[in-house]
């Protein structure tokens, strides 16, 4: 039995600048990646005489604010004060800014793996809470607030109570139309919004393991959406291979010794978990949210559940509030049900291979008329290999809009929002009432289930359209 | 920040389960590239917007946070898993500008409960049974107390319930202390640390 044998406490214990008593310690902060909808950070910092302790270790990208509207007349976001807070701010520590329209530009959590800025052993903090999905590369990496970055900018550090750790064991071959979204969404589903609160999670098993590495960012990006602040996947040869000539990634002898190290990160075989759960996912089908909690989730045959079957009185009643906000009937089946937006994009499922597997199915194919349908890459670098294989073509030949990279209408703080009463099919993580806009109602799900969607006019099942 | 040791003042109670940011603090959507930064006007305004409104814009009048003893509210009981989701600090600025200091709940969104120490706001974790009592006790809209010093909170029946914090979170409410302040007076640990990681991993931590 070995308690500190784990993925996690082997990360945590290297980090560890000093023990503060009640379970807490000064931790140690690797890389920070600060983002506009942050960009006050740096003024605080200033108003407080406070200066910036270590920015080789800091980067900065645009994602929440930005405009995707290749054809908005402030597309670099110049009169914008939270991105020329966040110009001045990196400009005077000498942090590098990736900016709007330059390479490495993007959503902060498409770009830090993908530039390599992200890596196995370290420990990552973003403004955001979803900075969970950089744990796929078997780093620990998560959410902070406001108050936070400024404290790590002028200390590279953060106080942290050391969380639990469970281990989630997802075993079983995925047939072609399951995706790392429908796991994880089948995941939440099973055990509850609130069931990872408190614990560090570590992803396990054979669906895990066989997972593409793009796959893996997009389990990881949904731990928090069950309370788990991280969620990990432990570092092996897919994990090195993606990473291998990356930016920002170590360079010859320094890869050799740095990939020597990773191979001693992953849990030993007697690792203990304070909790571990396990799942059959072998023939799992497209899945598909209908209530504004992402436990309220549905296979894509499934049909709307009815409250007055459900026991539990509190979730009999938040069933008829969802059911009520979202115009949905009981009984009836999921699929079909009509949508005004389909959303490609986000930091849950913007990159290469979701863009190829919504483009294979769209390809010669229609968006229906009366929905509108966009595909929003994750980054600039995502956006330049897409339209090299010619994905932006086959989106707009079948009626997409192909926009620019950014956060765009998974939180709509950029304006990209649908309006009261409107419904979409959303590739990105939240499903929250009001999170498009107010009075939005969103499904979320995989590209595949998006793009079938986008050609139906309405909620669908992608298995028809595959050969 | 003011130093926080004592709260008095009503409770409201709002006990549904997972409660998010989204709801506690929507975002703000002022067109693209807009601003996003909250001020204490914008907070109170915004703080619960999605409940408290109705669609027309008209406030929900049997909404807890509407009803006039809960208006000035100092307290706010919750449900479990409170305040789970994004990490918009903004969450816990709006429920400060609306007047709320502490929250009481079985558990919270991890990153929002850390964010309460930072901004002067007390959270306090209880069972869902003694929270549900708690509840019950706020209905009629009088006082509890808190002793931040003392670590007890008393409620409208007399009775005293005992809670914990970290030591070190403890001395910044009771101080007003910036966190910040207290980490740089650790900073020849961070630099120690720093050097020998260099020394180990030298990958990780490139040259400035
Ligand atoms: S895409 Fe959505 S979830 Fe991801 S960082 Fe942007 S706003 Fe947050």
């Amino acid at each position: 039995m070995a308690a500190d044998g784990t993925l996690f406490e082997k990360i945590w214990r290297r980090h560890v600048v000093a023990d503060e008593g009640d379970g807490f310690a000064l931790i140690h902060v690797d890389r920070q990646i600060v983002v506009d909808a942050n960009g006050r950070a740096f003024p605080s910092l200033a108003e407080r005489g406070l200066t910036v302790r270590n920015p080789e270790l800091t980067f900065a990208t645009a994602d929440h604010l930005v405009p995707t509207d290749p054809a908005h007349p402030d597309r670099f976001a110049r009169q914008s004060v939270p991105m020329q807070e966040l110009r001045d701010g990196t400009a005077r520590a000498g942090i590098r800014l990736f900016d709007i329209g330059e390479a490495g530009h993007g959503i902060v959590h498409v770009i830090a793996p993908e530039m390599g800025i992200s890596q196995p052993g370290m420990t990552i903090c973003v403004g955001d809470s979803h900075t969970c999905t950089n744990g796929a590369l078997g780093a620990l990496a998560w959410g902070v607030g406001q108050g936070e970055i400024v404290h790590i900018l002028a200390t590279q550090t953060t106080r942290q109570k050391k969380p639990g750790t469970m281990r989630i064991r997802l075993d079983g071959t995925l047939p072609p139309w399951a995706t790392g979204k429908d796991l994880i969404l089948y995941l939440i589903g099973q055990i509850g919004v609130g069931a990872g609160n408190g614990y560090a999670v570590e992803y396990a098993g054979s669906a895990i393991r066989a997972l593409p590495m793009e796959g893996r960012f997009t389990v990881c990006n949904m731990s928090v959406e069950f309370g788990a602040r991280y969620g990990m996947i432990a570092p092996d040869e897919t994990t090195f291979a993606y990473l291998d000539g990356r930016p920002y990634a170590p360079k010859g002898e320094m890869w050799e010794r740095a990939v020597a190290d990773w191979r001693t990160l992953p849990s030993d075989d007697d690792a203990r978990f304070d909790a571990e759960r396990a799942l059959d996912v072998a023939g799992l089908l497209p899945q598909v949210t209908w209530g504004n909690s992402l436990d309220a989730v549905l296979p894509l045959d499934g049909v709307v559940p009815d409250p007055d079957r459900e026991p539990d009185a509190a979730r009999r009643a938040d069933m008829k509030g969802w059911l009520a906000y979202m115009d949905l009937v009981p009984g009836r089946p999921i699929e079909g049900t009509p949508v005004d937006q389909v959303f490609i994009g986000s930091c849950t499922n913007s990159r290469l291979s979701d863009l190829r597997a919504a483009a294979a199915l769209v390809k010669g194919h229609k968006v229906a008329p009366g929905t509108r349908a966009w595909a929003v890459p994750g980054s600039v670098n995502v956006k330049r290999d897409a339209e090299a294989e010619g994905l932006d073509a086959i989106f707009r030949a079948a009626g997409f809009e192909w926009r620019e990279p950014g956060c765009s209408m998974c939180v709509g703080m950029n304006g990209d929002t649908l309006k009261p009463g409107q419904r979409s099919v959303s590739t990105s993580n939240r499903s929250f009432a009001g999170r498009q806009g107010p009075g939005s109602r969103t499904h979320v799900a995989s590209p595949l289930v998006a793009a079938a969607s986008a050609l139906a006019g309405a909620i669908a099942d992608p298995r028809k359209l595959m050969s | 920040m003011d130093p926080l040791t004592r709260i008095e003042g009503p409770a409201a109670a709002l006990l549904k389960a997972n409660i998010n940011t989204d709801i506690i603090a929507p975002a703000p959507r002022r067109g693209s590239g807009g601003d996003a930064r909250s001020s204490a006007g914008i907070g109170a305004a915004l703080f619960f917007a999605p409940w408290r409104f109705d669609a027309a814009g008209e406030e929900i009048p049997d909404f807890v946070l509407n009803r006039p003893p809960f208006r000035e509210a100092k307290f706010l009981v919750a449900g479990d898993n409170f305040a789970c989701g994004s990490s918009r600090e903004s969450a816990v600025l709006y429920l400060k500008a609306w007047g709320l200091r502490a929250v009481i709940a079985p558990s919270f969104g991890q990153i929002f409960y850390d964010n309460c120490f930072r901004n002067g706001v007390l959270p306090l974790v209880f069972d869902q049974a003694t929270v549900e009592a708690l509840a019950a006790e706020a209905e009629g809209g009088a006082a509890f107390a808190a002793d931040v010093a003392a670590g007890t909170l008393t409620t409208p029946g007399s009775r005293t319930l005992a809670f914990s914090l970290p030591a070190f979170r403890r001395q910044l409410l009771l101080t007003g202390t910036d966190e910040v302040t207290l980490t740089l007076r650790e900073a020849d640990r961070i630099a120690a640390w720093q050097e020998a990681a260099r020394q180990a991993r030298p990958w990780a931590y490139p040259a400035a």
